[in-house]
Protein backbone atom coordinates (compact mmCIF):
# COMPACT_ATOMS: atom_id res chain seq x y z
CA UNK A 1 0.00 0.00 0.00
CA UNK A 2 1.32 3.43 -0.86
CA UNK A 3 2.22 5.42 2.22
CA UNK A 4 -0.18 8.25 2.99
CA UNK A 5 -2.68 7.18 0.35
CA UNK A 6 -6.01 8.83 1.00
CA UNK A 7 -9.35 7.15 0.45
CA UNK A 8 -12.22 9.02 -1.00
CA UNK A 9 -15.56 7.99 0.42
CA UNK A 10 -16.12 4.57 -1.17
CA UNK A 11 -19.87 5.18 -1.33
CA UNK A 12 -22.25 2.28 -1.18
CA UNK A 13 -20.47 -0.94 -0.21
CA UNK A 14 -20.22 -3.47 -3.00
CA UNK A 15 -20.69 -6.49 -0.77
CA UNK A 16 -22.47 -6.54 2.57
CA UNK A 17 -22.74 -9.51 4.89
CA UNK A 18 -25.48 -9.26 7.47
CA UNK A 19 -25.31 -11.64 10.45
CA UNK A 20 -24.13 -14.55 8.37
CA UNK A 21 -24.13 -17.98 10.02
CA UNK A 22 -22.93 -20.96 8.04
CA UNK A 23 -23.02 -24.69 8.60
CA UNK A 24 -21.34 -27.73 7.05
CA UNK A 25 -23.91 -30.31 8.08
CA UNK A 26 -24.08 -30.06 11.88
CA UNK A 27 -20.82 -28.09 12.16
CA UNK A 28 -21.15 -24.36 12.32
CA UNK A 29 -18.31 -22.64 10.48
CA UNK A 30 -19.37 -18.98 10.57
CA UNK A 31 -20.97 -17.11 13.45
CA UNK A 32 -22.81 -13.86 12.97
CA UNK A 33 -20.42 -12.36 10.43
CA UNK A 34 -21.32 -8.84 9.37
CA UNK A 35 -19.11 -6.70 7.20
CA UNK A 36 -19.19 -4.21 4.35
CA UNK A 37 -16.71 -4.53 1.53
CA UNK A 38 -16.11 -1.27 -0.33
CA UNK A 39 -16.16 -1.18 -4.14
CA UNK A 40 -12.94 -1.04 -6.16
CA UNK A 41 -10.72 -1.80 -3.22
CA UNK A 42 -8.72 -4.81 -2.18
CA UNK A 43 -10.00 -6.43 0.98
CA UNK A 44 -7.91 -9.13 2.62
CA UNK A 45 -9.33 -11.87 4.82
CA UNK A 46 -6.76 -13.19 7.27
CA UNK A 47 -6.76 -15.59 10.17
CA UNK A 48 -5.43 -19.00 11.20
CA UNK A 49 -6.36 -22.18 9.29
CA UNK A 50 -9.95 -23.20 9.81
CA UNK A 51 -11.03 -19.74 10.93
CA UNK A 52 -13.74 -19.54 8.27
CA UNK A 53 -12.15 -17.01 5.93
CA UNK A 54 -12.30 -19.31 2.89
CA UNK A 55 -15.81 -20.41 3.81
CA UNK A 56 -16.87 -16.79 3.99
CA UNK A 57 -15.25 -16.06 0.62
CA UNK A 58 -17.12 -18.97 -0.97
CA UNK A 59 -20.46 -17.78 0.34
CA UNK A 60 -20.10 -14.64 -1.80
CA UNK A 61 -20.43 -16.45 -5.14
CA UNK A 62 -22.41 -19.32 -3.61
CA UNK A 63 -19.62 -21.77 -4.37
CA UNK A 64 -20.50 -23.54 -1.14
CA UNK A 65 -23.75 -24.59 -2.81
CA UNK A 66 -21.88 -27.40 -4.52
CA UNK A 67 -20.98 -28.95 -1.15
CA UNK A 68 -23.74 -31.18 0.13
CA UNK A 69 -25.42 -30.39 3.43
CA UNK A 70 -24.35 -26.74 3.73
CA UNK A 71 -26.70 -24.08 5.05
CA UNK A 72 -26.55 -20.32 5.43
CA UNK A 73 -28.51 -17.93 7.60
CA UNK A 74 -28.36 -14.16 7.36
CA UNK A 75 -27.99 -12.14 4.18
CA UNK A 76 -25.27 -11.51 1.63
CA UNK A 77 -25.98 -8.38 -0.38
CA UNK A 78 -24.22 -7.47 -3.59
CA UNK A 79 -25.12 -3.98 -4.75
CA UNK A 80 -27.93 -4.20 -2.20
CA UNK A 81 -29.41 -7.42 -3.54
CA UNK A 82 -29.57 -10.57 -1.47
CA UNK A 83 -27.79 -13.29 -3.42
CA UNK A 84 -29.38 -16.03 -1.33
CA UNK A 85 -32.90 -14.83 -2.02
CA UNK A 86 -35.02 -17.58 -3.52
CA UNK A 87 -35.00 -17.37 -7.30
CA UNK A 88 -31.54 -15.82 -7.53
CA UNK A 89 -29.85 -16.70 -10.80
CA UNK A 90 -26.65 -18.33 -9.54
CA UNK A 91 -25.18 -18.40 -13.04
CA UNK A 92 -25.62 -14.64 -13.40
CA UNK A 93 -24.22 -14.15 -9.89
CA UNK A 94 -21.07 -16.11 -10.70
CA UNK A 95 -20.62 -14.17 -13.89
CA UNK A 96 -20.51 -10.98 -11.78
CA UNK A 97 -18.42 -12.53 -9.02
CA UNK A 98 -15.36 -14.26 -10.45
CA UNK A 99 -13.13 -16.57 -8.46
CA UNK A 100 -9.50 -17.62 -8.48
CA UNK A 101 -8.63 -20.72 -6.53
CA UNK A 102 -5.75 -21.66 -4.28
CA UNK A 103 -4.53 -24.38 -6.57
CA UNK A 104 -4.51 -23.11 -10.14
CA UNK A 105 -7.05 -25.11 -12.11
CA UNK A 106 -6.69 -24.42 -15.81
CA UNK A 107 -8.80 -26.68 -17.98
CA UNK A 108 -6.79 -29.28 -19.90
CA UNK A 109 -7.48 -27.37 -23.09
CA UNK A 110 -5.51 -24.79 -25.04
CA UNK A 111 -4.63 -21.41 -23.56
CA UNK A 112 -7.11 -19.79 -25.92
CA UNK A 113 -9.91 -22.20 -25.03
CA UNK A 114 -9.34 -21.59 -21.33
CA UNK A 115 -9.88 -17.86 -21.62
CA UNK A 116 -12.64 -18.17 -24.22
CA UNK A 117 -14.54 -20.69 -22.09
CA UNK A 118 -16.46 -18.15 -20.01
CA UNK A 119 -17.49 -15.83 -22.85
CA UNK A 120 -18.54 -18.87 -24.90
CA UNK A 121 -20.88 -20.27 -22.28
CA UNK A 122 -22.33 -16.80 -21.87
CA UNK A 123 -23.18 -16.69 -25.53
CA UNK A 124 -20.30 -15.06 -27.39
CA UNK A 125 -20.01 -17.02 -30.63
CA UNK A 126 -18.31 -14.53 -32.91
CA UNK A 127 -14.72 -15.66 -33.46
CA UNK A 128 -13.26 -12.17 -33.90
CA UNK A 129 -14.99 -11.02 -30.73
CA UNK A 130 -13.62 -14.03 -28.82
CA UNK A 131 -10.10 -13.35 -30.07
CA UNK A 132 -10.41 -9.76 -28.87
CA UNK A 133 -11.69 -10.82 -25.42
CA UNK A 134 -8.94 -13.43 -25.04
CA UNK A 135 -6.23 -10.93 -25.95
CA UNK A 136 -7.59 -8.20 -23.67
CA UNK A 137 -7.99 -10.61 -20.76
CA UNK A 138 -4.49 -12.00 -21.14
CA UNK A 139 -3.09 -8.46 -21.33
CA UNK A 140 -4.93 -7.47 -18.16
CA UNK A 141 -3.66 -10.61 -16.45
CA UNK A 142 -0.08 -9.70 -17.48
CA UNK A 143 0.31 -12.96 -19.37
CA UNK A 144 -0.09 -11.86 -22.99
CA UNK A 145 3.57 -11.27 -23.76
CA UNK A 146 4.48 -14.75 -22.53
CA UNK A 147 1.80 -16.69 -24.38
CA UNK A 148 0.78 -14.67 -27.43
CA UNK A 149 2.72 -16.97 -29.76
CA UNK A 150 1.32 -20.19 -28.36
CA UNK A 151 -2.36 -19.62 -27.70
CA UNK A 152 -3.09 -23.02 -29.20
CA UNK A 153 -0.70 -24.82 -26.86
CA UNK A 154 -2.07 -26.69 -23.88
CA UNK A 155 -2.49 -24.65 -20.73
CA UNK A 156 -1.01 -27.57 -18.83
CA UNK A 157 2.42 -26.71 -20.25
CA UNK A 158 2.54 -23.36 -18.45
CA UNK A 159 4.45 -22.85 -15.20
CA UNK A 160 2.53 -22.67 -11.92
CA UNK A 161 2.65 -18.89 -11.81
CA UNK A 162 1.57 -18.62 -15.44
CA UNK A 163 -1.27 -21.06 -14.83
CA UNK A 164 -2.53 -18.93 -11.97
CA UNK A 165 -2.39 -15.78 -14.12
CA UNK A 166 -4.22 -17.73 -16.82
CA UNK A 167 -6.93 -18.50 -14.28
CA UNK A 168 -7.13 -14.79 -13.48
CA UNK A 169 -7.39 -14.02 -17.21
CA UNK A 170 -10.11 -16.64 -17.49
CA UNK A 171 -12.03 -14.95 -14.69
CA UNK A 172 -11.55 -11.49 -16.24
CA UNK A 173 -12.85 -12.71 -19.60
CA UNK A 174 -16.44 -12.84 -18.36
CA UNK A 175 -16.13 -9.21 -17.22
CA UNK A 176 -16.86 -9.65 -13.50
CA UNK A 177 -17.34 -6.80 -11.03
CA UNK A 178 -15.93 -8.65 -8.07
CA UNK A 179 -12.98 -11.06 -8.00
CA UNK A 180 -12.60 -13.50 -5.15
CA UNK A 181 -9.13 -14.92 -4.62
CA UNK A 182 -8.61 -17.88 -2.35
CA UNK A 183 -4.92 -17.82 -1.39
CA UNK A 184 -3.99 -17.31 -5.04
CA UNK A 185 -0.24 -17.29 -4.43
CA UNK A 186 0.18 -19.83 -1.66
CA UNK A 187 1.48 -22.53 -4.00
CA UNK A 188 3.82 -20.20 -5.91
CA UNK A 189 7.47 -19.26 -5.60
CA UNK A 190 8.36 -15.73 -4.41
CA UNK A 191 8.87 -14.36 -7.93
CA UNK A 192 5.52 -15.63 -9.19
CA UNK A 193 3.92 -14.38 -5.97
CA UNK A 194 5.33 -10.92 -6.60
CA UNK A 195 3.86 -10.93 -10.12
CA UNK A 196 0.43 -11.89 -8.78
CA UNK A 197 0.65 -9.12 -6.19
CA UNK A 198 1.60 -6.58 -8.88
CA UNK A 199 -1.33 -7.80 -10.90
CA UNK A 200 -3.73 -7.35 -7.97
CA UNK A 201 -2.39 -3.84 -7.61
CA UNK A 202 -3.30 -3.09 -11.23
CA UNK A 203 -6.71 -4.72 -11.05
CA UNK A 204 -7.86 -2.79 -7.96
CA UNK A 205 -8.70 0.21 -10.15
CA UNK A 206 -11.50 -1.62 -11.95
CA UNK A 207 -12.55 -4.46 -9.71
CA UNK A 208 -13.60 -5.13 -6.16
CA UNK A 209 -11.12 -7.72 -4.98
CA UNK A 210 -11.48 -9.91 -1.92
CA UNK A 211 -8.45 -12.03 -1.18
CA UNK A 212 -7.94 -14.74 1.40
CA UNK A 213 -4.34 -15.04 2.47
CA UNK A 214 -2.30 -16.85 5.06
CA UNK A 215 0.51 -14.46 4.53
CA UNK A 216 0.20 -11.34 6.66
CA UNK A 217 2.94 -9.48 4.81
CA UNK A 218 0.96 -10.12 1.66
CA UNK A 219 -2.22 -8.78 3.24
CA UNK A 220 -0.32 -5.70 4.37
CA UNK A 221 1.22 -5.23 0.91
CA UNK A 222 -1.79 -5.66 -1.34
CA UNK A 223 -4.90 -4.75 0.61
CA UNK A 224 -6.70 -1.55 1.49
CA UNK A 225 -8.89 -3.21 4.09
CA UNK A 226 -8.31 -6.25 6.23
CA UNK A 227 -10.70 -8.53 8.06
CA UNK A 228 -9.37 -10.80 10.77
CA UNK A 229 -11.31 -14.03 11.30
CA UNK A 230 -10.92 -16.34 14.24
CA UNK A 231 -12.91 -19.49 15.01
CA UNK A 232 -15.67 -18.61 12.59
CA UNK A 233 -16.13 -15.06 13.82
CA UNK A 234 -15.11 -11.76 12.32
CA UNK A 235 -12.94 -10.32 15.08
CA UNK A 236 -11.85 -7.07 13.53
CA UNK A 237 -12.29 -5.25 10.25
CA UNK A 238 -10.79 -1.95 9.17
CA UNK A 239 -8.29 -0.15 6.95
CA UNK A 240 -5.25 -2.40 6.60
CA UNK A 241 -2.82 0.16 7.91
CA UNK A 242 -4.87 0.77 11.00
CA UNK A 243 -5.45 -2.94 11.65
CA UNK A 244 -1.78 -3.74 11.40
CA UNK A 245 -0.48 -0.77 13.39
CA UNK A 246 -3.13 -0.18 16.00
CA UNK A 247 -5.41 -3.19 16.26
CA UNK A 248 -8.22 -2.60 18.70
CA UNK A 249 -8.82 -6.22 19.69
CA UNK A 250 -6.31 -8.24 21.68
CA UNK A 251 -6.73 -11.38 19.51
CA UNK A 252 -5.90 -9.42 16.36
CA UNK A 253 -2.80 -8.05 17.96
CA UNK A 254 -1.72 -11.49 19.12
CA UNK A 255 -2.22 -12.91 15.65
CA UNK A 256 -0.47 -10.20 13.66
CA UNK A 257 2.45 -10.11 16.05
CA UNK A 258 2.83 -13.83 15.58
CA UNK A 259 1.87 -14.94 19.07
CA UNK A 260 -0.38 -17.66 17.61
CA UNK A 261 -1.71 -18.93 14.32
CA UNK B 1 14.33 -57.72 12.26
CA UNK B 2 15.34 -57.83 8.63
CA UNK B 3 15.88 -61.33 7.36
CA UNK B 4 16.85 -60.94 3.73
CA UNK B 5 16.06 -64.52 2.75
CA UNK B 6 12.42 -64.13 3.88
CA UNK B 7 12.09 -61.14 1.64
CA UNK B 8 13.73 -62.91 -1.27
CA UNK B 9 11.52 -65.99 -0.82
CA UNK B 10 8.35 -63.92 -0.76
CA UNK B 11 9.42 -62.04 -3.85
CA UNK B 12 10.07 -65.34 -5.62
CA UNK B 13 6.72 -66.81 -4.55
CA UNK B 14 4.95 -63.76 -5.96
CA UNK B 15 6.96 -64.00 -9.14
CA UNK B 16 6.16 -67.69 -9.61
CA UNK B 17 2.43 -67.09 -9.10
CA UNK B 18 2.53 -64.34 -11.69
CA UNK B 19 4.38 -66.54 -14.15
CA UNK B 20 1.92 -69.37 -13.51
CA UNK B 21 -0.99 -67.13 -14.50
CA UNK B 22 0.79 -66.00 -17.64
CA UNK B 23 1.61 -69.63 -18.42
CA UNK B 24 -2.03 -70.70 -18.12
CA UNK B 25 -3.20 -67.90 -20.44
CA UNK B 26 -0.40 -68.65 -22.88
CA UNK B 27 -1.29 -72.36 -22.92
CA UNK B 28 -4.99 -71.70 -23.56
CA UNK B 29 -4.23 -69.31 -26.41
CA UNK B 30 -1.54 -71.64 -27.81
CA UNK B 31 -3.89 -74.63 -27.73
CA UNK B 32 -6.71 -72.74 -29.43
CA UNK B 33 -4.45 -71.23 -32.07
CA UNK B 34 -2.75 -74.56 -32.87
CA UNK B 35 -6.05 -76.43 -32.94
CA UNK B 36 -8.01 -73.71 -34.70
CA UNK B 37 -5.64 -72.37 -37.33
CA UNK B 38 -5.93 -75.38 -39.68
CA UNK B 39 -9.73 -75.01 -39.67
CA UNK B 40 -9.62 -71.34 -40.63
CA UNK B 41 -10.25 -70.77 -44.30
CA UNK B 42 -12.19 -68.39 -46.50
CA UNK B 43 -15.08 -70.78 -46.54
CA UNK B 44 -15.00 -71.24 -42.78
CA UNK B 45 -15.22 -67.52 -42.02
CA UNK B 46 -17.47 -66.43 -44.88
CA UNK B 47 -19.43 -69.62 -45.58
CA UNK B 48 -22.68 -71.05 -44.30
CA UNK B 49 -22.75 -74.19 -42.19
CA UNK B 50 -23.84 -77.50 -43.66
CA UNK B 51 -24.80 -80.83 -42.05
CA UNK B 52 -25.56 -79.23 -38.62
CA UNK B 53 -22.25 -77.42 -38.63
CA UNK B 54 -20.11 -80.46 -39.35
CA UNK B 55 -19.06 -78.85 -42.61
CA UNK B 56 -19.03 -75.42 -44.18
CA UNK B 57 -18.53 -72.13 -42.35
CA UNK B 58 -19.73 -70.14 -39.37
CA UNK B 59 -20.66 -66.80 -40.97
CA UNK B 60 -24.17 -66.74 -39.42
CA UNK B 61 -22.68 -67.23 -35.96
CA UNK B 62 -20.10 -64.47 -36.50
CA UNK B 63 -22.74 -62.09 -37.81
CA UNK B 64 -25.07 -63.09 -34.99
CA UNK B 65 -22.49 -62.33 -32.32
CA UNK B 66 -21.59 -59.02 -33.98
CA UNK B 67 -25.29 -58.09 -34.04
CA UNK B 68 -25.60 -58.92 -30.36
CA UNK B 69 -22.49 -56.91 -29.50
CA UNK B 70 -23.77 -53.87 -31.42
CA UNK B 71 -27.23 -54.25 -29.92
CA UNK B 72 -25.78 -54.51 -26.44
CA UNK B 73 -23.64 -51.41 -26.97
CA UNK B 74 -26.60 -49.47 -28.34
CA UNK B 75 -28.74 -50.29 -25.32
CA UNK B 76 -26.27 -50.51 -22.46
CA UNK B 77 -23.81 -47.72 -23.21
CA UNK B 78 -26.25 -44.77 -23.10
CA UNK B 79 -28.16 -46.24 -20.17
CA UNK B 80 -25.03 -47.05 -18.18
CA UNK B 81 -23.35 -43.72 -18.88
CA UNK B 82 -26.48 -41.76 -18.00
CA UNK B 83 -26.83 -43.70 -14.74
CA UNK B 84 -23.18 -43.10 -13.89
CA UNK B 85 -23.47 -39.38 -14.62
CA UNK B 86 -26.61 -39.17 -12.51
CA UNK B 87 -25.10 -41.10 -9.60
CA UNK B 88 -21.80 -39.27 -9.47
CA UNK B 89 -22.84 -35.75 -10.45
CA UNK B 90 -26.46 -35.24 -9.50
CA UNK B 91 -27.64 -37.71 -6.88
CA UNK B 92 -27.34 -36.62 -3.26
CA UNK B 93 -25.68 -39.09 -0.96
CA UNK B 94 -28.53 -40.66 0.91
CA UNK B 95 -30.53 -43.77 1.53
CA UNK B 96 -31.90 -43.85 -2.02
CA UNK B 97 -28.52 -43.67 -3.78
CA UNK B 98 -27.21 -46.20 -1.27
CA UNK B 99 -29.97 -48.56 -2.36
CA UNK B 100 -29.26 -47.93 -6.04
CA UNK B 101 -25.59 -48.67 -5.49
CA UNK B 102 -26.21 -51.92 -3.66
CA UNK B 103 -28.64 -52.90 -6.40
CA UNK B 104 -25.90 -52.37 -8.97
CA UNK B 105 -23.39 -54.40 -6.97
CA UNK B 106 -25.95 -57.18 -6.55
CA UNK B 107 -26.72 -57.10 -10.26
CA UNK B 108 -23.01 -57.59 -10.98
CA UNK B 109 -23.05 -60.75 -8.88
CA UNK B 110 -26.09 -62.37 -10.50
CA UNK B 111 -25.15 -65.57 -12.40
CA UNK B 112 -25.50 -65.22 -16.15
CA UNK B 113 -28.04 -68.05 -16.47
CA UNK B 114 -30.33 -66.07 -14.19
CA UNK B 115 -30.09 -63.18 -16.61
CA UNK B 116 -30.98 -65.65 -19.33
CA UNK B 117 -34.10 -66.77 -17.48
CA UNK B 118 -34.99 -63.17 -16.68
CA UNK B 119 -34.63 -62.27 -20.36
CA UNK B 120 -36.77 -65.22 -21.34
CA UNK B 121 -39.48 -64.23 -18.90
CA UNK B 122 -39.51 -60.48 -19.52
CA UNK B 123 -38.39 -59.83 -23.08
CA UNK B 124 -39.14 -63.06 -24.93
CA UNK B 125 -42.44 -64.01 -23.29
CA UNK B 126 -43.99 -61.12 -21.38
CA UNK B 127 -43.03 -58.38 -23.87
CA UNK B 128 -43.59 -60.87 -26.67
CA UNK B 129 -40.37 -60.17 -28.55
CA UNK B 130 -39.84 -63.86 -29.13
CA UNK B 131 -36.35 -65.29 -29.31
CA UNK B 132 -34.69 -62.44 -31.21
CA UNK B 133 -31.64 -60.23 -31.52
CA UNK B 134 -33.61 -57.57 -29.67
CA UNK B 135 -34.41 -59.81 -26.70
CA UNK B 136 -30.85 -61.16 -26.60
CA UNK B 137 -29.27 -57.70 -26.77
CA UNK B 138 -31.52 -56.40 -24.02
CA UNK B 139 -30.65 -59.40 -21.84
CA UNK B 140 -26.92 -58.96 -22.42
CA UNK B 141 -27.32 -55.24 -21.78
CA UNK B 142 -28.84 -55.94 -18.35
CA UNK B 143 -25.88 -58.15 -17.63
CA UNK B 144 -23.17 -55.63 -18.58
CA UNK B 145 -24.89 -52.56 -17.12
CA UNK B 146 -23.17 -52.88 -13.72
CA UNK B 147 -19.74 -53.08 -15.38
CA UNK B 148 -20.47 -50.04 -17.50
CA UNK B 149 -21.88 -48.05 -14.60
CA UNK B 150 -18.98 -48.81 -12.29
CA UNK B 151 -16.35 -48.15 -14.97
CA UNK B 152 -18.06 -44.91 -15.98
CA UNK B 153 -18.41 -43.71 -12.41
CA UNK B 154 -14.73 -44.33 -11.77
CA UNK B 155 -13.83 -42.42 -14.90
CA UNK B 156 -16.06 -39.51 -13.91
CA UNK B 157 -14.72 -39.39 -10.38
CA UNK B 158 -11.16 -39.32 -11.68
CA UNK B 159 -11.83 -35.83 -13.05
CA UNK B 160 -10.51 -33.39 -10.43
CA UNK B 161 -13.19 -31.49 -8.51
CA UNK B 162 -11.17 -28.32 -9.10
CA UNK B 163 -12.08 -28.40 -12.80
CA UNK B 164 -15.78 -28.52 -11.99
CA UNK B 165 -15.39 -25.65 -9.54
CA UNK B 166 -13.39 -23.65 -12.07
CA UNK B 167 -16.15 -24.05 -14.60
CA UNK B 168 -19.00 -23.33 -12.17
CA UNK B 169 -17.18 -20.27 -10.87
CA UNK B 170 -17.23 -18.83 -14.39
CA UNK B 171 -21.00 -19.05 -14.39
CA UNK B 172 -21.36 -22.32 -16.24
CA UNK B 173 -24.45 -24.34 -15.37
CA UNK B 174 -24.09 -27.81 -13.97
CA UNK B 175 -24.84 -29.46 -17.30
CA UNK B 176 -22.48 -27.14 -19.20
CA UNK B 177 -19.79 -28.04 -16.68
CA UNK B 178 -20.43 -31.75 -17.10
CA UNK B 179 -20.63 -31.52 -20.87
CA UNK B 180 -17.50 -29.44 -21.37
CA UNK B 181 -15.34 -30.22 -18.38
CA UNK B 182 -16.23 -33.65 -17.10
CA UNK B 183 -17.35 -35.82 -19.99
CA UNK B 184 -14.55 -35.01 -22.45
CA UNK B 185 -11.97 -36.16 -19.91
CA UNK B 186 -13.87 -39.17 -18.63
CA UNK B 187 -15.16 -40.63 -21.88
CA UNK B 188 -11.93 -42.52 -22.65
CA UNK B 189 -12.18 -44.34 -19.33
CA UNK B 190 -15.92 -44.88 -19.73
CA UNK B 191 -15.52 -46.39 -23.18
CA UNK B 192 -12.62 -48.61 -22.24
CA UNK B 193 -14.32 -50.10 -19.22
CA UNK B 194 -17.56 -50.51 -21.11
CA UNK B 195 -16.07 -52.17 -24.17
CA UNK B 196 -14.10 -54.58 -22.00
CA UNK B 197 -17.34 -55.51 -20.25
CA UNK B 198 -19.18 -55.92 -23.53
CA UNK B 199 -16.31 -58.06 -24.83
CA UNK B 200 -16.91 -60.42 -21.95
CA UNK B 201 -20.62 -60.46 -22.68
CA UNK B 202 -19.89 -61.35 -26.31
CA UNK B 203 -18.49 -64.66 -25.12
CA UNK B 204 -21.40 -65.49 -22.80
CA UNK B 205 -23.63 -68.45 -23.62
CA UNK B 206 -26.17 -68.60 -20.83
CA UNK B 207 -27.91 -65.24 -21.38
CA UNK B 208 -28.38 -65.83 -25.10
CA UNK B 209 -29.27 -69.50 -24.78
CA UNK B 210 -32.88 -68.77 -23.88
CA UNK B 211 -33.35 -65.41 -25.55
CA UNK B 212 -31.87 -65.44 -29.04
CA UNK B 213 -29.42 -68.17 -29.96
CA UNK B 214 -30.45 -70.62 -32.65
CA UNK B 215 -29.20 -74.19 -32.59
CA UNK B 216 -28.79 -74.28 -36.35
CA UNK B 217 -29.92 -71.49 -38.67
CA UNK B 218 -27.79 -71.30 -41.78
CA UNK B 219 -28.88 -67.85 -42.96
CA UNK B 220 -28.27 -64.22 -42.03
CA UNK B 221 -30.72 -62.25 -39.87
CA UNK B 222 -33.06 -59.84 -41.67
CA UNK B 223 -34.28 -57.79 -38.72
CA UNK B 224 -33.80 -57.39 -34.99
CA UNK B 225 -36.73 -59.74 -34.49
CA UNK B 226 -34.83 -62.61 -36.09
CA UNK B 227 -33.17 -65.41 -34.21
CA UNK B 228 -29.46 -65.80 -34.91
CA UNK B 229 -26.72 -68.26 -34.31
CA UNK B 230 -23.98 -66.98 -32.00
CA UNK B 231 -20.34 -68.04 -31.62
CA UNK B 232 -20.33 -69.14 -27.98
CA UNK B 233 -23.54 -71.13 -28.34
CA UNK B 234 -22.41 -72.65 -31.64
CA UNK B 235 -19.23 -73.74 -29.89
CA UNK B 236 -21.25 -75.30 -27.10
CA UNK B 237 -23.47 -77.11 -29.60
CA UNK B 238 -20.51 -78.43 -31.60
CA UNK B 239 -18.70 -79.57 -28.48
CA UNK B 240 -21.52 -81.23 -26.57
CA UNK B 241 -24.67 -81.58 -28.66
CA UNK B 242 -23.33 -82.64 -32.01
CA UNK B 243 -23.71 -86.36 -32.86
CA UNK B 244 -20.19 -86.41 -34.28
CA UNK B 245 -18.52 -84.34 -31.56
CA UNK B 246 -15.12 -85.98 -32.14
CA UNK B 247 -15.24 -85.53 -35.89
CA UNK B 248 -16.10 -81.84 -35.73
CA UNK B 249 -13.20 -81.07 -33.35
CA UNK B 250 -11.44 -78.80 -35.90
CA UNK B 251 -14.68 -76.86 -36.35
CA UNK B 252 -14.86 -76.37 -32.57
CA UNK B 253 -11.30 -75.10 -32.42
CA UNK B 254 -11.86 -72.84 -35.39
CA UNK B 255 -14.98 -71.36 -33.78
CA UNK B 256 -13.15 -70.87 -30.48
CA UNK B 257 -10.31 -69.09 -32.28
CA UNK B 258 -12.68 -66.75 -34.10
CA UNK B 259 -14.51 -65.95 -30.85
CA UNK B 260 -11.22 -65.32 -29.09
CA UNK B 261 -10.00 -63.02 -31.86
CA UNK B 262 -13.27 -61.13 -31.79
CA UNK B 263 -13.13 -60.54 -28.04
CA UNK B 264 -9.42 -59.69 -28.09
CA UNK B 265 -10.10 -57.37 -31.03
CA UNK B 266 -12.73 -55.53 -28.99
CA UNK B 267 -10.35 -55.18 -26.04
CA UNK B 268 -7.57 -53.99 -28.29
CA UNK B 269 -9.87 -51.43 -29.87
CA UNK B 270 -10.82 -50.20 -26.39
CA UNK B 271 -7.19 -49.84 -25.37
CA UNK B 272 -6.18 -48.04 -28.56
CA UNK B 273 -9.13 -45.70 -28.24
CA UNK B 274 -8.18 -44.90 -24.66
CA UNK B 275 -4.62 -44.17 -25.67
CA UNK B 276 -5.74 -41.84 -28.42
CA UNK B 277 -8.20 -39.90 -26.29
CA UNK B 278 -5.81 -39.75 -23.33
CA UNK B 279 -3.18 -38.04 -25.38
CA UNK B 280 -5.73 -35.40 -26.23
CA UNK B 281 -6.73 -34.56 -22.67
CA UNK B 282 -4.24 -34.57 -19.88
CA UNK B 283 -4.12 -32.73 -16.61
Amino acid sequence: MVEGQQYEDPGRPKVEAESVDFWYGPTQALFDVSMSVPARRVTALIGPSGCGKSTFLRTLNRMNDVIEGTRLAGRILIDGEDVYRAGTNVVALRKRVGMVFQKSNPFPKTIFENVAYGPRIHGTRNRAELIEIVEQSLIRAALWEEVKDRLDASAMGLSGGQQQRLCIARALAVDPEIILMDEPASALDPRSTARIEDLIDQLRVDYTIIIVTHNMQQAARVSDFTAFFFEGRLIEFGPTKQLFTTPTVKQTEDYITGRFG
Amino acid sequence: MGRPWVDATIAWLMRITTYAIVAVVAYIIFDIVVGGLPAISWEFVFGFPRRSGAEGGILPAIVGTLCLVLGTIAVALPLGMATAIYLSEYARRGRFTGMVRSAIVTLAGVPSIVFGLFGLGLFVLFLDMGASILAGSLTLACMVLPTIIVASEEAIQAVPQSLREGSLALGATKWETIRTNVLPYSIPGMLTGSILGIGRAAGETAPILLTVAAFYLPRLPRSVFDQVMALPYHLYVLATQHPEAEAVRPMQYGTALVLLLLVLGLSLAAILLRGRLRRKYRW
